[in-house]
């Protein structure tokens, strides 16, 4: 047996939440003393593939052409599931991420094999049982999975298995898989990516406000804070229902789940539905006026303040540490 | 155009979690279960297209007839007609697995289920679907338009967005911005009673994935509160305390 993982890369780069996964596919492999196989699809360059061997990849296998530029679900997938074959993988390791989450399912029916997505925990294998943790019930709970059969599909939620260096290197090769033509009927027209903003599924740092900021007109202040701690910003639901910010902003059950190291609420009361959204960070800082808001209960740190007067000052205090750090 | 609307029967949104039997079993006591929001906006949609006679879409889920109300609500709100597989959702491998199973009989030109469910959050009954259908997939859309023999969607990526066409027949999960949710009015709510709910019998399969207990998130401690005044005192705990900054 092996391990595989599937190392997505953004424009030709790996971002830090695949350096996670290969890392957590890493301890996998170290947990049943076999190798760990990364397998690339797309134009990714040889430096950057030699960044999968640091993490911890024996081996990579780079699947480039023109077709495989962009992502296109139903061709990664059986070229996923392939290399899965090839290296006789036990365990296929993928990202939580949006394209993760398209292909966990279609690699998991390829190979008839068990799938868990929202996985946060290494697995726990005994007596030939191979159980698994995810999220359950948007945040609000945890489920633990046994999965029986013989290969285990596991997509692993970003920010939540630290990034570990091994200094190692891997031996990349290339690998070429017949791809069949209706694996290509999805065509792409056009790739908008923003450059200039953290994005919201992979920040470390969050800045959220909810209806207490009163109008689009005064997210200046958010957005602000959130460029000085180089962080994503964030809504709660009546927010983005309003109009005032984009749906992919909208943080809580029926939006986005994020699990960053610092949640930062301002004027967001704490809807159990938000609440459920942001369980997983590691630190949240609620800021709000009413000192009964309930979003005070599960917040580590908070200040009772109208977020016009705190804001500023927040951001004057962040600016002098930053200028003094 | 015929378009099929996957639904499934979840806990409300406002539903604090509890589970019974040494934290094996979820607490469905006093909890009320509803249509899931995202399917609410694939059903939204689904209507929308086949609005003034220009197709059919009917629903279908797999639940037991504990799920019927759930139903008749997609029925209410416009679905055509509703098919009902008799059998608990074991996982999102039988729920696909079932469903394929029914539209290998009856085809469909548009497969649309909800992003996710939002009590197992698995996202992966559309990609599973579409690989057993052999048809593409794409999870988690943001816009989607019907052309006449394909159609446009908006697919969300980290940061950004991919714009893609797709030839019918494909599976879409519908997130927001997809459409908005429809309300039942009274005319529909009457009509729903009367309109075909089929109910079938599952097909046997084997299922690879069990869950074995549940846990809640460990509690946070007591908040430590600092004055509005003193943002600085903040700045400097996140720093050395939590370390996060």
């Amino acid at each position: 047996m092996s391990v595989l993982i599937y190392a997505e890369n953004a424009g030709g780069k790996f971002k830090k939440s695949i350096f996670e996964a290969v890392s957590y596919a890493r301890a996998i492999a170290d947990q049943n003393n076999t190798s760990l196989t990364a397998v690339s699809i797309g134009k990714v360059d040889a430096a950057e593939l030699a960044l999968l061997g640091k993490y911890g990849a024996d081996k990579v296998l780079n699947v480039s052409g023109d077709k495989l530029k962009d992502f296109v679900n139903q061709a990664y997938a059986s070229i996923i599931a392939e290399a899965a074959k090839k290296e006789g993988s036990a365990v296929v390791v993928l990202s939580n991420t949006f394209s993760g989450r398209g292909l966990a399912p279609r690699v998991g029916v390829k190979l008839e094999a068990g799938v868990a997505d929202g996985v946060v925990a290494l697995p726990v294998q005994e007596g030939g049982s191979f159980k698994v943790k995810k999220t359950a019930f948007s945040g609000k709970a945890f489920a633990t999975v046994e999965l029986s059969s013989a290969i285990k599909v596991i997509a692993l939620v970003p920010n939540s298995y630290k990034v570990v260096e091994t200094g190692g290197t891997a031996q990349v090769e290339d690998f070429s898989v017949e791809t069949k033509a209706s694996d290509f009927k999805a065509m792409i027209k056009e790739i908008v990516r923003s450059t200039d903003k953290v994005s919201l599924p992979d920040a470390e740092i969050v800045v959220s406000a909810g209806r207490g900021l009163k109008g689009p007109e005064n997210w200046g202040m958010i957005e602000e804070l959130a460029n000085l701690l180089g962080a994503a910003t964030a809504c709660s639901k009546p927010v983005s229902d309003a109009g005032w910010r984009p749906h992919s902003e909208h943080v809580g059950q029926t939006g986005i789940a994020v699990s960053p190291n610092l949640y930062i609420a301002v004027g967001i009361s704490g809807a159990i539905q938000h609440l459920a959204g942001v369980s997983s960070s590691k630190v949240i800082v609620v800021i709000n006026k009413d000192p009964e808001a309930p979003f005070f209960k599960v917040a580590d740190y908070g200040i009772v303040g109208d977020a016009f007067e705190v804001l500023p000052k927040l951001i004057a205090a962040v600016k002098e540490y930053k200028a003094s750090a | 155009m015929k378009i099929l609307v996957c639904v499934s029967n979840v806990p409300d949104t406002t539903t604090k979690i509890t589970f019974t039997d040494n934290n094996t079993q979820f607490n469905t006591n006093g909890v009320q279960f509803i249509l899931n929001p995202y399917d609410e906006i694939a059903l939204a949609r689904a209507i929308e297209l086949t609005d003034g006679g220009k197709g059919t879409v009917t629903v279908i889920n797999v639940g037991d007839a504990s799920t019927e109300a759930t139903i008749r609500k997609a029925l209410a709100i416009g679905a055509t007609d509703a098919v009902r597989v008799n059998a608990k959702p074991h996982d999102a491998w039988y729920v696909a697995y079932q469903i394929a199973q029914y539209v290998k009989a009856n085809p469909f030109d548009l497969i649309l289920t909800g992003r996710e469910s939002i009590d197992y959050n698995g996202s992966k009954v559309a990609g599973m679907l579409g690989e057993l259908l052999d048809i593409p997939s794409v999870s988690i859309i943001k816009k989607l338009d019907a052309g006449d023999t394909e159609a446009t969607v908006e697919r969300e990526i980290e940061g950004g967005k991919e714009v893609l066409t797709i030839p019918y027949p494909f599976v879409a999960g519908a997130a927001e911005g997809v459409a908005e949710p429809k309300i039942p009015n009274m005319r529909g709510i009457m009509s729903a009673r009367t309109k075909p709910l089929a109910v079938i019998e599952p097909t046997e399969v084997k299922t690879f994935s069990e869950i074995v207990s549940y846990e809640t998130p460990a509690p946070r401690g007591q908040v430590k509160l600092v004055a509005a005044d003193d943002t600085a005192k903040l700045v400097e705990l996140l720093h050395a305390e939590a370390r996060v900054i």
